[in-house]
């Protein structure tokens, strides 16, 4: 054969496997609303810079009549591309080539291109919709499996993991999203769940749809297994760049540099505060009111919204913000907020990008329900993950900072490099309705009038403690600042700590309370 | 998602904020003391069989019922000496978590 029929052969070959599983698989597809794994490389990467490996590979199982069956790629594609003209591995099930399912091989091409990502240390995005493992290759997916989530779980913290989940990811496939840093869902196209609604049904006669037990929605807001939620495939790609946009490519490196932009001239930061404190207010107001160009990327906003995380820039670096939103549940701490804030603390911290915490929050969401549901154990969570981030950590009190709150905010003791608060912040072990039945316990009960006792005292504890000035004197914050000085307060408290360098005791690795 | 939400009351500490719920806040469930003599079942599934009718005098530890459950037979099981005072199920029911399968009532039995 000459190089010209070979050329054409390879090339007719290539256009075979391409097809995956096939025009009646792909028909089917496109009717489930669903994009093939192909189209959606190609939608996601920038244009022309897909470059696939192992087209060619092909399963070895043997039994219940595997081996006559022919699966495209073995049901997954890997290669390597760019976003913003920056490295990234990427893989994506093929649903059509058996309905996406694991065998052997088909993990073999994910390891391969994991273990790529990690030693390139480029980011990794895996796009799942697959039925789950291959039940004729038996343990061999089982054993495909383990060996993806043990590649997450190393390159954890080493490089950005993005996991997409476009069609089912069922059973144990669930473990590998739930391992890395962040999961886009779609609406009525991601289904995530260990057992689903026909097992639970034969099994537990409770009747549940697929969407209600472990739909996009579910996840983004009942779960907290999903951090970003999006209509529409497109819609979601467009949220995978814009991240891609705010993150380092690896835990040695800073995220992409932006040319500095001033916040939009939208709500003038000192007219967001209601008077009346038990008013509440949008907290993301006072974010925009901050970031360069207003632009405010939240991540997880729909989960736990009493805690708003997410990324912004200021003069064009990226910055991890973590704020309590009193608009919701009037911006208390409890165990989902807890959960929320302290692992994109440590996301924040492993990728070396500051973290600002804009604070107001009354305390914690009492109840037996909290309680019970490991309030302590979650909320210690926070104070783990600020105590241990090393990377420059900005506080500004708003307004309330009360209690166990106040500590748990990133605090000047659990090593804050700056505090700053309004004059609005009320920095004290508790608010002055409470303080003052426990204060003045006795005076308010012998009083004539009781409750007019009680409000003098309220009033008393409030001018005296609902300030920022007890904690100024004890240089506990930094500075009282004005509300319009805060974003260049912010901006030149990260420029002083762009060479932070603190030392930690030596250790293999703390023990978080997980 | 974004739908607008009326401003709620949530006291913390004795102050009264103003602020919007979670679904999940507002879906909580509000804790009540257990009551030993309402037996609940632990786990969602399918009665197998029923040993006992209402007045039986049972002792501790005798076995009221079966439930099964993730392919495992339950014994329910008498929590003190007492008797039987109504039962809820029947055989072949399908019962979800926490159904109320049956009444007791605590009593001195003759030895």
């Amino acid at each position: 054969m000459s190089l010209k029929s070979n050329v054409l052969d390879l090339r007719k070959r290539k256009k075979e496997v391409q097809k995956g599983g096939g025009d009646k698989a792909i028909e089917q597809q496109a009717k489930m609303g669903k994009l093939t794994a192909r189209e959606r490389i190609l939608a996601l990467l920038d244009k022309n810079t897909f470059h696939e490996y192992d087209l060619f590979v092909e399963h070895t199982a043997k039994d219940f009549g595997m081996e006559s069956k022919v699966l495209h790629g073995d049901g997954v594609i890997i290669g390597t591309g760019t976003i913003h003209d920056k490295p990234v591995c990427i893989f994506a099930q093929d649903f059509t080539v058996a309905g996406g399912s694991l065998g052997l091989m088909h993990a073999r091409k994910i390891t391969k291109i994991m273990d790529h990502a990690l030693k390139m240390c480029v980011p990794l995005i895996g796009i799942n919709d697959s039925g789950g493992a291959r039940i004729q290759e038996g343990v061999n997916s089982l054993a495909g499996y383990g060996e993806i989530f043990f590649r997450n779980t190393l390159a954890s913290g080493v490089i950005p993991q993005i996991s997409v989940i476009l069609g089912p990811c069922a059973g144990g496939a669930v473990y590998s999203p739930a391992l890395t840093d962040f999961v886009f869902v779609v609406e009525d196209i991601s289904k995530m769940f260990i057992t689903g609604p026909g097992v639970i049904k034969s099994v537990l006669g409770e009747e549940i749809s697929m969407e209600e037990l472990g739909g996009a929605r579910v996840h983004a807001e009942i779960t907290g297994n999903a951090h970003f939620y999006a209509k529409t495939e497109m819609e979601c790609f467009e949220q995978i760049k814009k991240l891609i946009s705010f993150i380092p490519r690896n835990n040695l490196r800073k995220a992409m540099h932006f040319p500095p932009k001033a916040p939009l001239k939208g709500k003038k930061i000192e007219d967001i505060l209601p008077d009346d404190p038990r008013m509440p207010y949008d907290m993301r107001d006072i974010i925009k009111a901050i970031v360069d160009n207003s632009d405010f990327f939240e991540v997880m906003e729909y989960f736990a919204s009493n805690i708003i995380i997410g990324f912004g820039r200021m003069d064009g670096e990226t910055v991890g913000f973590v704020a309590n939103q009193p608009m919701v549940l009037a911006g208390v701490l409890d165990t989902d907020s807890s959960d929320k804030s302290a692992r994109f603390i440590r996301y924040c911290d492993a990728f070396n990008i500051p973290i600002v915490t804009i604070e107001d929050l009354p305390g914690y969401l009492p109840g037996v329900d909290q309680e019970h549901a490991g309030v302590i154990r979650h909320g210690a969570k926070i104070l783990y993950a600020y105590s241990e981030a090393t990377v420059p950590k900005v506080t500004v009190i708003i307004r309330k900072a009360y209690g166990g709150g106040y500590i748990a905010m990133n605090s000047r003791h659990l090593r804050a490099d700056f505090v700053f608060a309004w004059p609005t912040a009320e920095i004290a072990v508790m608010g002055p309705d409470g303080a003052a039945n426990i204060v003045f316990r006795k005076e308010i009960a012998e009083a004539e009038n009781p409750e007019e006792m009680r409000q003098q005292k309220i009033q008393e504890y409030k001018e005296k403690f609902a300030n920022p000035y007890i904690a100024a004197a004890q240089g506990y914050i930094d500075e009282v600042i004005e509300p319009k000085e805060t974003r260049s307060r912010i901006l030149h408290a990260l420029k002083v700590s762009e060479n932070k360098s603190i030392h930690l005791p030596k250790k293999k690795h703390g023990i978080p309370p997980f | 998602m974004d739908e607008e939400k009326e401003l709620k009351n949530l006291i913390i500490q004795g102050a009264v904020y103003k602020t919007t719920f979670t679904k999940k806040f507002e879906k909580r469930v509000n804790w009540e003391a257990p009551n030993s003599n309402l037996l609940y079942s632990f786990i969602p599934g399918t009665i197998i069989d029923i040993f006992v009718k209402p007045k039986d005098k049972v002792k501790e530890g005798e076995t009221l019922l079966l439930l099964e459950a993730m392919k495992m037979q339950n014994q329910v099981r008498m929590p003190f000496d007492g008797e039987i005072v109504k039962i809820y199920v029947k055989k072949n029911d399908i019962i979800p978590k926490k159904h109320l399968m049956i009444e007791i009532a605590p009593k001195q039995l003759k030895k």
